[in-house]
């Protein structure tokens, strides 16, 4: 679909862009409600993988033929379209990783191990995805640092005033979740970068949830690493970005080594090829790296602001809906609060809620959203999470509303 | 569409509200283990008193869906005075069934059978035989945790 940015939003044109959305699931329309998880994907994502294979495809940087070639101008090419999605300053600051997950564990082993000394103290939050956790408990055990955790509030919101407190000459490094799976919290994270610079620590944000949602500047924000997965953006599985400012990436050592990421390798020494190709050894991913770039396009030609306005307006209506039926309880009231609306039904699990869900064609994730230390903080197991897309409607909603009474009528709580 | 009434029948409702033989150990319990569903979190606590190879108490703790709590409710009523033998030849007529799409036997399952719904929904089998492998795993003495996956 195309737009200019004075139409309104044309929800059933975009809809129609996604052939995943078009079926029945135990006999209802699918209301796909698990984006956070991952999202569902444009035609034109699809048919630029087709494309690939069946025309381009050839390994890049490698050869001088006619294939060779186009395959490569289509994956470097995509470095400019992230950069540009991300207003990075240069492509050569954007790695490709395979998601969020690898772009952190490079940062944690590439930039911050070397650095970190014993007594050292890196900042995460207590909202954390589990792959912005684990990386740093390893280098803590491993290096004898420490781990120290902004603590949230009653509504998920970050304790910003503890997180100023933490911060002082021990920090090395600052980690923070973007916008929080689990919450949908939106972090102050300009103010956490400002802060984490003012005492000379670097940052790195993981805007997995915040890029699908919201635009993002990296030049606003002054972070010093960003990291995000193609596949909860309309691109492929697989694939994902790192942006890393230049002058850490020159510092970078690189922590794979193989074909592509050396200029010269003799048995004595092997000279590191320039950055970013320092730290893509290997034949890269270069279908799925392609058709993330067509997925960005694509979500750049909507136009992030409608976007964003067209969710608000969801989020909201389905937080009014939700909350209306008895023995909800929801969490995470953020003031400012992005996609995500996490619930339990008093007296039920959320893995029976998702299953009914799923019997009335409304796809949702239940569990813990690697986010155990949330589930804690909040004394439950388990919560179920509806997470939306742009291409989500208020019907969409009205279907989870349904749902959630039908599981209080199958678990009898409506006598 | 996989009948969700057969999921969710009165009596395992009734055994999710009120689960039997729930939180606490038998007063001489001697074995005991423990299971966890790592996709949804599940936890259970599976303990019991055996005698001379028979069971003559046992119970479970833990936090789970309404399908695993309501098994393992059922379980330790139907495991109650059962020798462990016949503990494990009952999982067994559950697993077949559950697992290997074994016709029930419902002679031999009683009650039990209300727990078959369960075969209609893959992604749900494992909340109902956590608790029977974790019954097992005490049987045999077992001390790593069980794990689903
Ligand atoms: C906030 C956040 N961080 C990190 C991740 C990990 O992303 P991936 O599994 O694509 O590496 C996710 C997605 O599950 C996420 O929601």
């Amino acid at each position: 679909m195309r737009t200019d940015d004075t139409a309104a939003f044309d929800v059933e044109a975009v809809r129609a862009d996604f052939p995943a959305l078009d079926q029945e699931v135990n006999g209802h329309p699918l209301a796909y409600l698990d984006n956070g998880a991952t999202s569902q994907k444009p035609r034109a994502v699809i048919e630029a993988l087709r494309d690939y294979y069946e025309r381009d495809n050839s390994n890049v940087h490698r050869g001088v033929h006619t294939l060779s070639e186009r395959a490569t101008a289509a994956y470097e090419g995509t470095r400019e379209k992230v950069r540009s999605f991300l207003n990075a300053p240069s492509e050569r600051e954007i790695v490709f990783a395979r998601g969020t997950t690898e772009a952190i564990n490079l940062v944690a082993n590439g930039f911050v191990r070397p650095r970190l000394r014993e007594g050292d103290e890196i900042v995460i939050s207590h909202m954390e995805h589990h792959s912005n956790i684990v990386p740093w408990q390893m280098l803590r055990d491993e290096l004898g640092a420490k781990l120290r955790v902004v603590p949230i509030d009653d509504d998920g919101a970050l304790d910003l005033d503890a997180y100023l407190a933490m911060l002082g000459p021990r920090t090395r490094f600052v980690s923070m979740t973007h916008v929080a799976n689990s919450l949908g919290t939106v972090n102050p994270v300009r103010e956490i970068v400002e802060a984490a610079h003012a005492v000379g620590a670097q940052v790195l944000l993981d805007s997995a949830q915040a890029v699908p949602h919201l635009a993002v500047d990296v030049q606003a924000l002054d972070c010093d690493f960003l990291a995000f997965s193609a596949h909860k953006v309309l691109g492929p599985t697989g694939i994902g970005a790192l942006y890393g400012r230049m002058e850490h990436l020159e510092s970078m050592v690189p922590w794979q080594g193989g074909g592509d990421m050396i200029l010269a390798v003799t048995f004595e020494k092997a000279t590191w090829n320039a950055v970013p190709y320092r730290f893509e050894a290997g034949t890269p991913n270069i279908a799925d790296t392609i058709a993330m770039g067509v997925g960005l396009d694509y979500l750049r030609e909507i136009g992030l602001d409608r976007v964003a306005a067209w969710e608000h307006d969801l989020l909201a209506y389905a937080d009014e809906r939700v909350r209306a039926i008895p023995g909800v309880r929801i969490f995470g009231d953020a003031p400012e609060k992005s996609s995500i609306l996490s619930f339990v039904i008093e007296g039920v699990h959320a893995h029976d809620v998702g299953t009914i869900l799923d019997s009335e064609g409304v796809a949702v994730r239940t569990g813990h959203h690697c986010t155990m230390p949330v589930m804690a903080r909040f004394d439950v197991p388990a919560m179920a999470r509806a997470s939306l897309a742009f291409y989500n409607t208020r019907g969409d909603i009205d279907a989870l509303a349904r749902g959630i009474e039908k599981v209080r009528d199958v678990f009898r709580l409506n006598r | 569409m996989n009948d969700l009434r057969e999921l969710y029948e009165e009596v395992i409702l009734d055994h999710n509200r009120n689960p039997r033989n729930f939180g606490r150990r038998p007063p001489e319990c001697n074995r005991a283990a423990h299971g966890h569903n790592p996709l949804c979190g599940d936890q259970v606590e599976v303990s019991m008193t055996l005698r001379d190879g028979v069971i003559e108490d046992i119970a479970f703790d833990g936090e789970g869906c309404a399908i695993s709590t309501a098994s393992a409710s059922m379980m330790t009523q139907a495991l109650k005075g059962r020798t462990g033998k016949e503990a494990r030849s009952l999982f067994d007529a559950m697993h077949a069934v559950l697992v290997e799409e074994a016709e029930p036997d419902h002679d031999r399952l009683g009650k039990l059978a209300a727990l078959l719904g369960v075969k209609d929904f893959p992604m749900r089998v494992k909340c109902a035989t956590l608790p029977w492998h974790t019954m097992e795993a005490a049987l045999e003495g077992r001390d790593a945790p069980v794990t689903t996956e």
